[in-house]
């Protein structure tokens, strides 16, 4: 890409998927271009909107699950969003918006419908709610430990041909195994980042944000020395409350 | 319809106050604990007390409440302002029981009961989790409902849930006077159908969690379409909201303008002491409050201007040549009303805990726009300070980290400075400030 070009980061709907915080990812994502000398902006997509079809990272947050089924057929209706995000695009989807990519969704009430199908995946409701930290081992090379904070009652199975963002150490992730026994978090494919960690999940793990970023600009990117950044990250890692 | 204050107040229990032999020791023995408690220096011991006391009778709440004109006042934010509000209001009218520390949990306010037996009012500020088998022990006369935002997701799961609770309480208390926040769409829906809703203007500083409507999942229409952050409140017949589903903002029986409280037949002087918009929300809500319980607002209104502290929040603390004004904000709505009352280019120390009573997940820090707090000198603080330093990094906010609240005053310069900390963190902020004062003697 050329060094005039802007990164345009669609946030998705925070008026809907704002119950998590998570619309703090399309935050960190700009600014970390931007502390590199690489112009960006951040598009927000609300539920009135029509939405742009030409970001280069879109990012979904998490949302009770009225909100959430509202989201899914918002987002199954319009067709060359979900094109964007099937061909050209980067995607960070976190908890329920992790969940909608996938190719269905039930909720407490025992309702299904259907999700937009980007992802192999399908997720239920688990007997209880998983609340708490999470520490996984991210599936991307030198991204290392993830850290981040779950609240959700979807336990998310992947399908056979489908990778996990992470194998989790402590915490309940997807609350599935893969094939070895490893239980896994979130999924990874060429174009999806997805996650139950909030926190929210690139505040906490700059390297993750790092990889999208390497992703869509194709740069490799110099390191930033955040203050406080390490003192952060010490907190979640070791003491894992 | 429902006229104002003109809401009949409902009829009293005629046997006041009597409590049957039992009852009588379980209090003594909580309000022996509660003394051990204080004279061991661990605390105020509403809490402590109030446990020995309902341990010993569980019907306590109830026996306590029997015959007193109860107001509870439940909410996200502001609980413990307006509780302090219409505490003011109804001592012009008779003696009161009020749990004016905070402890709103059933042991708090047994706690509350038990110091004033002889009240004749209660005025009681109930945690929004607890406002619906609270409100079943003790058949409140009227129940003001503030606000319903996000708050400590960890602990009270989504806000959705809530709402449905409160709604199902109310609806066994069709007596109960329902004093509620017409600007708030998640309130309008935990009232639900409740027959006796006297409805106040109070404003919403932040409705993040409605923009889709809290009853069937859909968008609501607001008349002002940028109103997802920032002041949503005032006049009657401004920012009206709906949903196609039918649930709608409903027509304020209460409402401000110009500074003074209005109903249809009322115009008062609305003299809060206590900064921000915000606080003129709460006086009106707690007016209404007042009023619901008999007392008339020509009496309650000028009884609000009494209060200026409320268990220790919005005092100034003078320590060496600083002047500490105390705030309290621990939620994105919280931070909403604090942003207008911070005056630039007044120096700032935010503290932040997660500790269980804060909840546990700092997430929330990314929903405050701390962007607006440019040009003044900031200093994160708290056991989470590096959680918030990150987040002003990002803010573009420079500021400096020192996670010891005492330490991080020496980094800011002599004169006013601001202090918002969170639940925890507050309290222990003052805490450490008498601490210190009683070292010096």
């Amino acid at each position: 890409m050329s060094a005039e070009s802007t990164v345009t980061i669609g946030l998705l709907l925070p008026d809907v998927l704002g119950t998590y915080s998570d619309a703090g990812n399309a935050t960190i994502l700009a600014r970390r271009l931007r502390w590199r000398g690489i112009s960006a902006e951040i598009l927000t997509i609300t539920a009135r909107d029509v939405p742009a079809t030409t970001c280069a990272i879109y990012v979904l947050g998490g949302g009770e699950d009225a909100a959430q089924q509202f989201a899914a057929e918002w987002l199954r209706r319009h067709d060359m969003l979900h094109r964007a995000l099937k061909n050209s695009a980067v995607t960070l989807a976190v908890c329920a918006g992790l969940q909608i990519l996938g190719r269905s969704l039930s909720d407490a009430s025992g309702h299904h419908y259907p999700g937009l199908g980007l992802l192999d995946l399908t997720t239920a409701p688990g007997r209880q709610r998983a609340v708490g930290e999470v520490l996984s081992t991210c599936a991307v090379s030198g991204v290392g430990s993830l850290t981040g904070f779950e609240n959700h009652r979807g336990v998310t199975t992947l399908g056979a041909g489908t990778a996990p963002l992470g194998r989790v150490v402590t915490g309940t992730g997807n609350g599935t195994s893969d094939g070895t026994g490893h239980r896994t978090e979130g999924v990874l494919t060429d174009r999806v980042v997805g996650t139950y960690l909030h926190g929210p999940v690139l505040a906490r793990n700059p390297a993750l944000a790092d990889h999208i970023l390497h992703q869509v600009t194709g740069q490799s990117l110099p390191p930033i020395d955040l203050p406080d950044q390490a003192a952060l990250r010490r907190t979640y890692l070791h003491n894992r409350t | 319809m429902v006229r104002t204050h003109g809401v009949e107040p409902a009829v009293l229990h005629p046997q006041k106050h009597w409590w049957g032999w039992w009852t009588r020791v379980a209090v003594q023995v909580g309000l022996a604990a509660a003394a051990l408690s204080r004279r061991l220096g661990l605390g105020t011991g509403s809490i402590i007390g109030g446990r020995v006391t309902l341990a010993l009778d569980h019907r306590a709440l109830q026996r306590l409440a029997a015959g007193r004109r109860v107001v509870l006042v439940s909410g996200t934010n502001g609980k413990t302002t307006t509780s302090h509000l219409i505490a003011a209001a109804v001592r012009t009218a008779g003696s009161l029981a009020h749990n004016a520390g905070g402890s709103n949990m059933s042991d708090g306010v047994v706690a509350a009961l038990a110091d004033a037996p002889d009240a004749d009012y209660a005025v009681i500020e109930v945690d929004e989790l607890h406002l619906a088998a609270i409100a079943e022990a003790v058949d409140p006369m009227a129940v003001v409902l503030l606000n319903l935002t996000r708050d400590q997701l960890d602990r009270a799961t989504e806000v959705g849930a809530i709402a449905a609770a409160i709604r199902h309480a109310l609806a066994q208390h069709p007596h109960t006077v329902v004093v509620a926040n017409a600007d708030d769409p998640m309130v309008v829906s935990a009232v639900g159908a409740a027959p006796r809703t006297v409805w106040v203007a109070a404003g919403a500083s932040w409705l993040g969690d409605v923009a889709t409507c809290p009853r069937c999942g859909h968008i609501l229409t607001f008349t002002d379409s940028d109103v997802t952050i920032g002041l949503a409140g005032g006049g009657r017949g401004e920012q009206e909201w709906k949903c196609a589903c039918g649930l709608a903002r409903p027509i304020p029986d209460w409402w401000i303008e110009d500074g003074k409280a209005c109903t249809v037949d009322t115009l008062l002087p609305l003299e809060i002491q206590l900064p921000g918009q915000i606080n003129m929300g709460n006086g009106v809500m707690a007016l209404a409050g007042a009023c619901a319980v008999g007392v008339p607002a020509e009496q309650a209104a000028p009884a609000l201007r009494q209060v200026e502290v409320v268990a220790g929040r919005y005092a100034t603390v003078h320590r060496g040549a600083q002047n500490l004004r105390m705030l309290l904000a621990k939620n994105p709505a919280g931070w909403a009303g604090m942003l207008s009352i911070l005056s630039e280019p007044t120096p700032l120390l935010v503290i932040i805990n997660a500790r269980e009573a804060d909840g546990r997940d700092t997430s929330w820090l990314w929903d405050v726009p701390f962007e607006q707090l440019s040009s003044r000198p900031v200093v994160a603080s708290g056991e989470r300070a590096a959680d918030l330093g990150v987040r002003l990094s990002y803010a573009g906010l420079e500021h400096q980290t020192v996670s010891d609240p005492l330490a991080a005053l020496a980094a800011l310069p002599e004169g006013a400075v601001d202090v918002v900390a969170n639940y925890t963190a507050f309290r222990y902020f003052r805490h450490r400030l008498s601490q210190e004062r009683q070292a010096r003697g």
